[in-house]
């Protein structure tokens, strides 16, 4: 995965600049418990929410057992309908494949619709490294991209910016890549969306090439999904002639109806809407409709690798809608920055380390970035338990260096760090006392015992943090408190 | 290489869940719909959610409708109007603006039309959601996205309660689009603004069906 930002700190150290940006907490605090309420009323007004999450856990984990059937499956019907598909394995074969396409088409800049696995390879350093621009069109990732910034939240990444500084990035850059902004643009949101509606119309209209990712791909139809808020989507879907899709192994589902559990909790999940305003659906290509050519490539890119873990492979349902962002106490005061991968806050911190290893410090210091107070896995669509990996993870970086080890030095700051912040530990252990009892040791239902049957899911003692700190503390502890 | 790539990741798969246990059939013991099976209530619910995300939603019958859309367009100072194939053309016997067909307009002619008038492949009532399909009076998906104004005529018959209800009823090998209220953003500090790159207004006309053509 070459989406690590050169020059990361671990952890510990990422998060103490984070803190001390006050504004930035604040903007964090605002955002995380006005997501978080919303969503709340959004998940209530459905009376069968729990079956619809076992449901598309349920789904999430048959396609998993056979993954490689149903990603043929799509390939097939992907072809058939007109589509190419590519295979890439790591994040370089991904970034040459959409390189290369590109340069076929002769065009020097392509129009991008937010993802995270264009993201998670680094795309657009490759593709400019190579002589070709990519345009983000999210108002959120176009702010990231002028300010020459990186994105914080999942869903909102620029939620570390307040108005008055993206007027300011606004009015200073963009002139420099197209349409300037507006003589004496204000702060006001509504003007902020009007100067970047006019900035990337201009691109919409002339652009020969899309890139998108996408959030489902249907193995039956051959059918593709993006889920989104703002239009840029669809503009990069449907005006240029030449589609570019790059989407992880693991965003297939096996059939058409499963769309009709996703398509109802991702929405709530994540933006706390009973729809989001737009949702394209394309299979292959159509006559006279849309790109002329179209092009997946199927990302593996350590994919594989959390797949054959069995505690860990469950972080693979993730439909990345960021609801256990914005009830994260550790999320809500460290920052998205801190978790040094484009993945933030409790998935973050069990993804990236299985995506590419615990070998630097700020993956191995990941899995003990969290209290393990749950409430991530009671807010998460397909029921990711988020403690359970984070603690099999924390055994599997103890086990690699051996004590004095510096992935365990930094290991331990993570540790002290969540230690330190009595708000941190305090939110974590009121929420893990309360859902405990919501904590089976064998998940319900036969299925699920099926995959859990030969192993016991780890309790959630009164005070794991505590005890596990008690045993491991080092000699000399980390004497900076953030 | 890419080749390569295909089998590699393949086999890496199989190894990977080569020890894991089976799995099940999916419960599918979640709703089919949240709402009582009553029509009125049905259409009232798909108002209601409509509205609630700032689509401007309007009611009439077949008859009423030319006079409907006309009025939409020039209370919205739309003077060009781009004409999906196989839009009903008495829909737009009543406006004085200009229509435009689709002649594969380019990207850029599209743009220098003020509002595009289409129907739908189905409504959902639950999600306040038109879906599009690319059918006779819809057009292309370029021409309900790049004109600032879209108004959408729903025929009553085409209003399903939930998303169970809705997949069934589309066809995945044509492209869909899923529309939920005017386009929006809420990345500046979370405030919710109407209208980034999507049409900015949304206009919604629920045509009451044949049960009630005889009143
Ligand atoms: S882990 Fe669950 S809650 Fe977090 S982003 Fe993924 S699906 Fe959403």
């Amino acid at each position: 995965m070459s989406g690590v930002f050169v020059g990361m700190p671990a952890f510990p150290e990422a998060v103490r600049s984070a803190v001390r940006d006050e504004r930035l907490r604040r903007n964090l605090r605002h955002a995380t418990h006005t997501i978080r309420d919303k969503r709340a009323r959004a998940v209530a007004e459905l009376a069968d929410w729990a079956e619809l999450r076992e449901a598309g856990k349920r789904i999430k984990d048959r396609t998993l057992r056979h993954l490689d059937a149903h990603l043929l499956r799509l390939e097939e019907a992907v072809t058939a309908s007109g589509g190419t598909v590519h295979w890439a394995a790591d994040s370089d074969e991904a970034n040459r494949i959409v390189a290369d396409l590109v340069k076929a088409t002769g065009e020097t800049e392509v129009v991008k619709v937010k993802s995270m696995a264009t993201q998670e390879i680094g795309l657009n350093e490759h593709l400019e490294a190579e002589g070709i621009r990519a345009y983000e069109t999210d108002l959120a990732e176009l702010i990231v991209q002028l300010g020459e910034d990186r994105p914080s939240h999942i869903l909102v990444p620029a939620i570390h910016r307040n108005r008055g500084e993206i007027r300011d990035i606004f009015r200073d850059t963009m002139g420099r890549w197209g349409r300037p902004a507006p003589e004496g643009l204000s702060d006001s949101p509504a003007e902020l969306a009007e100067a970047a509606r006019l900035h990337l119309r201009e691109k919409f209209l002339r652009a020969k090439v899309g890139v998108s990712g996408a959030n489902f791909m249907v193995a039956e139809t051959g059918t593709l999904v993006v889920v989104e808020s703002e239009g840029n989507g669809r503009m990069c879907l449907t005006l240029p002639e030449t589609l570019i899709s790059v989407v992880g192994v693991e965003k297939v589902v096996p059939e058409w109806r499963d769309l009709e559990v996703f398509l109802q909790t991702l929405p709530r999940s994540s933006t706390a809407e009973r729809m989001n305003p737009y949702t394209s659906m394309w299979t292959g290509t159509t006559d006279a409709d849309g790109p002329k050519t179209f092009h997946l490539v199927l990302l593996d890119n350590g994919r594989t690798d959390a797949l054959a873990d069995e505690v860990g492979r469950q972080a693979l349902r993730c439909i990345r809608c960021s609801a256990c962002l914005n009830v994260c106490p550790v999320y809500e005061r460290a920052g998205g920055h801190a978790y040094g991968s484009v993945y933030p806050g409790p998935i973050g911190a069990i993804l990236t380390p299985q995506l590419r290893g615990t070998a630097s410090e700020v993956d191995a210091s990941l899995p003990y970035a969290s209290s393990l107070c749950g409430a991530c896995y009671e807010v998460c669509p397909v029921a990711i338990d988020i403690p359970e990996v984070l603690v099999h993870l924390r055994e599997k970086v103890a086990g690699q260096g051996g004590k004095g080890h510096r992935l365990e030095k930094a290991a331990m700051k993570a540790a002290g760090w969540v230690l330190d912040h009595p708000g941190v530990l305090a939110a974590g252990e009121r929420l893990a006392s309360k859902t405990r009892g919501l904590h089976p040791r064998k998940l319900p239902g036969p299925g699920a015992r099926q995959w859990t049957d030969h192993r016991d899911l780890p309790g959630l003692p009164t005070e794991p943090f505590r005890d596990w700190w008690k045993k491991n503390r080092p000699a000399d502890p980390p004497g900076d408190r953030a | 290489m890419s080749q390569n790539s295909r089998e590699r990741i393949l086999a890496r798969i199989r190894s990977a869940v080569a020890d894991a246990p089976e799995t099940p059939d999916v419960p599918r013991t979640y709703l089919a719909r949240h709402t009582p099976d009553d029509p009125d209530a049905v259409l009232d619910l798909l108002h209601e959610n409509l509205a609630d995300y700032r689509a401007h939603v309007h009611r009439t019958d077949e008859a009423g409708l030319p006079a409907l859309i006309a009025r939409r367009l020039e209370e919205r100072g739309a003077r060009r109007v781009v004409v999906p194939d196989g839009l009903p053309a008495e829909w737009l016997a009543g406006t004085a603006a200009e229509p435009v067909p689709d002649d594969r307009l380019t990207p850029a002619a599209l743009d220098a039309v003020d509002a595009v008038v289409t129907g739908c492949a189905l409504a959902v009532a639950e999600t306040g959601t038109l879906v599009l399909d690319g059918g006779p009076g819809q057009g292309r998906r370029a021409l309900s996205l790049v004109p600032d104004l879209h108004v959408c005529v729903v025929r009553e018959e085409q209003v399903v309660a939930s998303v169970p209800e809705a997949l069934p009823r589309l066809d995945p090998r044509r492209p869909l689009t899923w529309i939920s209220g005017p386009s929006a953003t809420s990345d500046i500090e979370l405030d919710r603004v109407e209208g980034v790159h999507g049409p900015r207004t949304l206009e919604v006309v629920l045509v009451r069906g044949a049960r009630f053509a005889a009143g």
